[in-house]
């Protein structure tokens, strides 16, 4: 067709040189040009309709998928008033400001570099002033020592600094808090009982390490056992375990994915997973959190590409910092439509969802086979350390051999392994049943409760991930200050974790907590709420 | 007149200006609704579409032999714990005491709550055991050298590496996302020619950063780096030095500070050491050692650190115990260096393997003389010599390498750790083994 129009226009411009043969031939692809589009393209699809009826039904759009039927909730995100917004970013520039101003005036305390005179300089210098005059203001809340166990409560070693959080000293006093920022989501963090001694004998038993990698002289009877028994836990073939969970999706993923495979991926996915994406230099292109109408669309146009040899959706169980949890059945009739394949990364999940703990797929009834990768770390419910890739035999094995843990990284602590089986069996036990549910209902009374008090929770009803929005890096602060004056230990979140405007405390709710633990959370919460106008919610 | 040529000139430059931004804005707007989404998949498409499976072919896996606890029934020499710390009772119950106090796991990253006092501990004495400002302590070797290069190393910048780091170095450097240019191993003229050639092309220049990656011992041949030169290189052409110096700490220099305290170097040329736990050790994880300047960033930018859950105290405390054993009796890494000795001697002698590896390095390859074949029948070759050694109760480690992801794959070959529980019986015994390992492979 193109080329015809081509043809016309050289045409006519040999028609205003030449003088005679033009005349006709000049006028007949005028005419053409006029509306020779039109018309060729009329006779291209008359052609093809003329050949097999069907054939132009295949050229008709295929169907979308009919999502009033599933559930795609992505969770509850209400958005903050214009107000909120704009303050929170008022505030955050004019942090900046009288940081600037403070650096113009005073030199920081901090060590600068020596020796490195005419080197390029080693730091992005938004970044460096970022974490000194930004960052530094709420450094306080992050990396709170502790000297207990992570359980239902922790104790805090105090500290103090003398210099607007340049420098931090101990006080030498300590506080005891209730925990609300661990992950020990089924309370299996404990130094007493079943799992430690079930890890005290395997120390003793295999040593506290094995100082060789799993591929080479580091596989135990216990890593065996614990692969096994992790598939038949998870109802999949087989599994592999690792022993670091962020090392699980960083060297598992490449030896999963390559060349020719499009990646869709969740914009909340984790770090880890990003970077496992990295590492197997995959294509990418990212959708809107949960958003299953958006991943449809961009499924369909890299079919229609037709140059991937498999698609792979790469989402999370249950999302760390917004609380949400995927909208799995819905992903399912998605991947079966399309034909994509799906890669679960259920850290927060396993374990802490579904009535039998087995993570989000038991959350929602679906068949474990119904998801193609598995993964999981044991840091969370299980209390331990390391993560595991589970799915069929053949998968396992190419993760085995040709991802990057198996064959490098050193074996897994026999201790560690030994506790991770002991809480998986403790879960399969009617009594982990029981975990799992007080859980839920800690969840659920913890939701409500929140919810009654008029702050903004992001996420699902179920997730013991609770985010309570503060929007602003200095409640943030505040909020976390407060919550351990009262005695609650909890997490403060703010950018670059999450969107700018968009700082919130994360409470994780745990089945060690009794009811008369949360509800005194709940009251200092309340309290909190109260004092700094936290009730950011429209409707309640 | 000037002064309103200036103004014309102004004006004239200003309508320029604004029609391309008018421009500009238009042709924003315009591809912007064009970007609305065109669905472009029939039916016929669907159909044609034949996705392929994520794992096409059936993938062989050889199963490991199953080990009990380290020399359980046999000698060990694959497993690279040098100083014996896996047989100290004394460490085994620190740790024991540290499980009934703080539980397995630390649940949930250093930021939030992770941060456990033994922790701290084990930062603050690593870092006056190298007598550095400041330590930060990851939760798993591989994951820290992996982690410590794109925290400083970004797009843009330049590295500089030897080709036969080892496959942590290689990831770190991928996930960088930098330019990088791998220089013949150990080979100081070949670095020298490229960085002269850099330097020309203007590819090193005073505003991009660059860096020198190296190992002190390397993996994947037990050599030694040259560390005078590369400093002296470094300096010169103003690079930054990141040095991995897991195999060095605790195998060399007099008390055990790696390959700086052996030759001598000022331990403030190199900007960032890079230390592993679980060799010397015999514990899980890694550290990172420089100045407060350099190692704080990672705090907040590694990310294996950030988004880890942290170390399990247990494993934390039994480090810290085998750092007071070290400090107790520096005495262990002159004997350690003695049995690398012999073991470089006794190797160098054998009749059907030539050794890799420097004198003092804990670390020998030995790989089979005259044998030439195919990257995977050379494995079963190798794998065979091993199943024959364990059969005679000794476990020598085959080196694992994935082929296709290596830079530039290795030689197979058999690694052999010095320990300091090996004696000269030991090491006979070895030999003889592996010499008859081999004919009978062979035959």
């Amino acid at each position: 067709m193109a080329a015809v129009q081509v043809g016309g226009g050289d045409n006519l411009n040999e028609s205003k040189s030449t003088s005679k043969i033009s005349e006709c031939n000049g006028k007949k692809k005028t005419d053409n040009g006029k509306m020779g589009g039109n018309q060729n393209g009329y006779v291209n699809s008359e052609h093809k309709s003329n050949g097999v009826d069907s054939a132009a039904d295949m050229e008709a759009p295929a169907p979308w998928m009919d999502w009033a039927q599933l559930d795609i909730f992505p969770g509850s995100f209400e958005k903050c008033s214009l107000l909120t917004a704009a303050l929170t970013h008022a505030g955050l520039y004019l942090l900046m400001f009288l940081g600037f101003v403070n650096q113009l005036l005073f030199t920081p305390k901090v060590a600068t570099e020596r020796n490195r005179v005419g080197y390029a300089p080693l730091y992005n210098p938004f970044e460096q002033f970022y974490s000194r005059y930004v960052y530094r203001r709420v450094r306080h809340i992050f990396n709170r020592p502790i000297c207990s166990t992570p359980g239902a409560e922790l104790t805090l070693k105090e500290r103090a600094t003398d210099d607007y959080n340049w420098s931090f000293r101990f006080t030498g006093a300590e506080k005891r808090c209730i925990n609300l920022g661990s992950y020990n989501y089924l309370g299996f963090a404990a130094p007493e009982g079943e799992c430690a001694d079930a890890a005290e004998a395997a120390a003793r038993r295999y040593g506290l390490a094995l100082a060789s990698s799993r591929a080479e002289l580091g596989s135990t009877p216990l890593h065996q056992e614990l692969e096994e028994t992790t598939a038949k836990f998870l109802g999949v073939e087989a599994a592999v375990v690792f022993g670091m969970g962020f090392a699980t999706n960083a060297l598992g993923i490449p030896g999963l994915l390559g060349a020719g495979t499009l990646v869709l991926s969740d914009e909340n996915n984790h770090a880890s997973l990003i970077l496992g994406l990295r590492l197997a230099r995959v294509a990418v292109r990212v959708f809107a959190h949960n958003d299953m109408r958006q991943l449809e669309r961009l499924a369909r146009d890299a079919i229609a590409e037709r140059r991937w040899d498999r698609i792979v959706v790469v989402v999370e169980g249950v999302y760390s910092m917004e609380g949400s949890i995927v909208p799995l059945p819905a992903l399912v009739a998605l991947k079966k439509k399309y034909g994509l394949l799906l890669y679960l990364d259920e850290a927060h999940s396993v374990g802490a969802m579904g009535a039998r703990g087995r993570g989000v797929v038991d959350h929602w009834g679906v068949a474990p086979g119904d998801v193609d990768v598995l993964m999981g770390t044991f840091t969370k419910s299980f209390g331990a350390a390391g993560g595991y890739i589970a799915g069929a035999a053949r998968l396992v094995d190419a993760v085995r051999a040709r991802g990057h843990a198996h064959a490098y990284a050193h074996a897994m602590a026999p201790a560690v392994c030994a506790q991770v089986l002991a809480a998986m069996r403790a879960i399969a036990a009617p009594a982990g049943e029981l975990r799992v549910r007080r859980l839920r209902d800690n969840t659920r009374h913890f939701r409500r409760r929140l919810r009654a008090m008029g702050v903004v929770v992001f996420g699902h009803e179920d997730s013991p991930v609770v985010p309570m929005l503060v929007y602003t890096f200095s409640k943030m602060a505040a909020t976390v200050e407060r919550l351990t004056a009262r005695g609650v230990a909890t997490v403060g979140v703010g950018f670059p974790a999450t969107p700018l405007n968009k700082a919130r405390i994360r409470f994780c709710l745990s089945a060690a907590h009794s009811r008369a633990q949360l509800d005194r959370c709940l009251d200092a919460v309340q309290q909190v709420v109260d004092e700094l106008g936290l009730r950011y919610a429209r409707a309640v | 007149m000037i002064l309103l040529d200036i103004v014309d000139t102004a004006s004239w430059w200003t309508i320029v200006i604004a029609v391309q931004v008018v421009i500009g804005c238009a042709y924003f707007l315009c591809t912007r609704k064009s970007k609305k989404h065109e669905d472009k998949l029939t039916k016929k498409m669907l159909l044609e579409w034949k996705p392929k499976p994520l794992v096409e072919e059936e993938i062989f896996v050889p199963q490991p032999q199953l080990m009990g606890k380290i020399d359980e029934g046999m000698l060990n020499v694959g497993c690279t714990s040098f100083l014996g710390f896996d047989k100290e009772p004394q460490i085994m119950e620190r740790a024991i005491k540290s499980l009934h106090k703080y539980g397995v796991g630390s649940c949930g990253p250093r930021g939030f709550y992770g941060t456990i006092d033994v922790h701290l501990e084990l930062e603050e004495r690593l870092a006056k055991f190298l007598q550095v400002e400041e330590t930060c302590v990851y939760s798993y070797g591989f994951s820290t050298i992996a982690s410590a290069i794109p925290a400083y190393a970004k797009k843009g910048d330049i590295i500089f590496a030897d080709e036969k780091v080892w496959f942590a170095i290689q990831k770190g450097i991928d996930a960088s996302r930098s330019t990088v240019v791998y220089f013949k191993h150990n080979n100081m003229k070949d670095l020298e020619r490229k960085l002269e050639m850099a330097a020309f092309q203007k590819d090193l220049n005073p505003q991009r950063r660059a860096f020198l990656i190296a190992e002190a011992i390397y993996y994947n041949t037990g050599t030694m780096c040259p560390l005078r030169k590369l400093v002296e290189l470094a300096r010169r052409y103003k690079l930054r030095i990141i040095l991995d110096e897991s195999l060095s700490i605790g195998t060399l220099g007099e008390h055990g500070r790696g390959l700086t305290e052996f030759l001598g170097v000022p331990r403030d040329e190199i900007d960032l050491i890079v230390g592993s736990l679980e060799h010397s050790f015999a514990s899980i994880g890694g550290f990172c050692a420089g100045s407060h300047f350099i190692v704080e960033h990672q705090r907040l930018s590694g990310l294996g650190y950030c988004f880890s859950a942290s170390l399990p105290p247990m494993l934390t405390e039994a480090a810290i115990a085998g750092l007071d054993i070290l400090e107790a009796k520096p005495h262990l890494i002159a004997e350690l260096n003695l049995v690398a000795n012999k073991l470089q001697c006794a190797f160098s002698g054998l009749n059907y393997f030539t050794v890799s590896g420097d004198d003092l390095s804990p670390i020998k390859h030995l790989y089979p003389r005259d044998v030439v074949m195919p990257y995977e029948t050379k494995m079963e070759f190798l794998h065979n010599i091993e199943k024959y050694c364990l059969h005679r109760g000794i476990a020598v480690a085959v080196t694992s390498y994935i082929k296709d992801a290596e830079k530039n794959c290795p030689e197979p070959s058999l690694r052999i750790a010095a320990s300091t529980k090996l004696n000269d019986a030991h090491i006979d015994e070895l030999c003889d083994i592996l010499e008859r390992a081999y004919l009978h492979c062979r035959s």
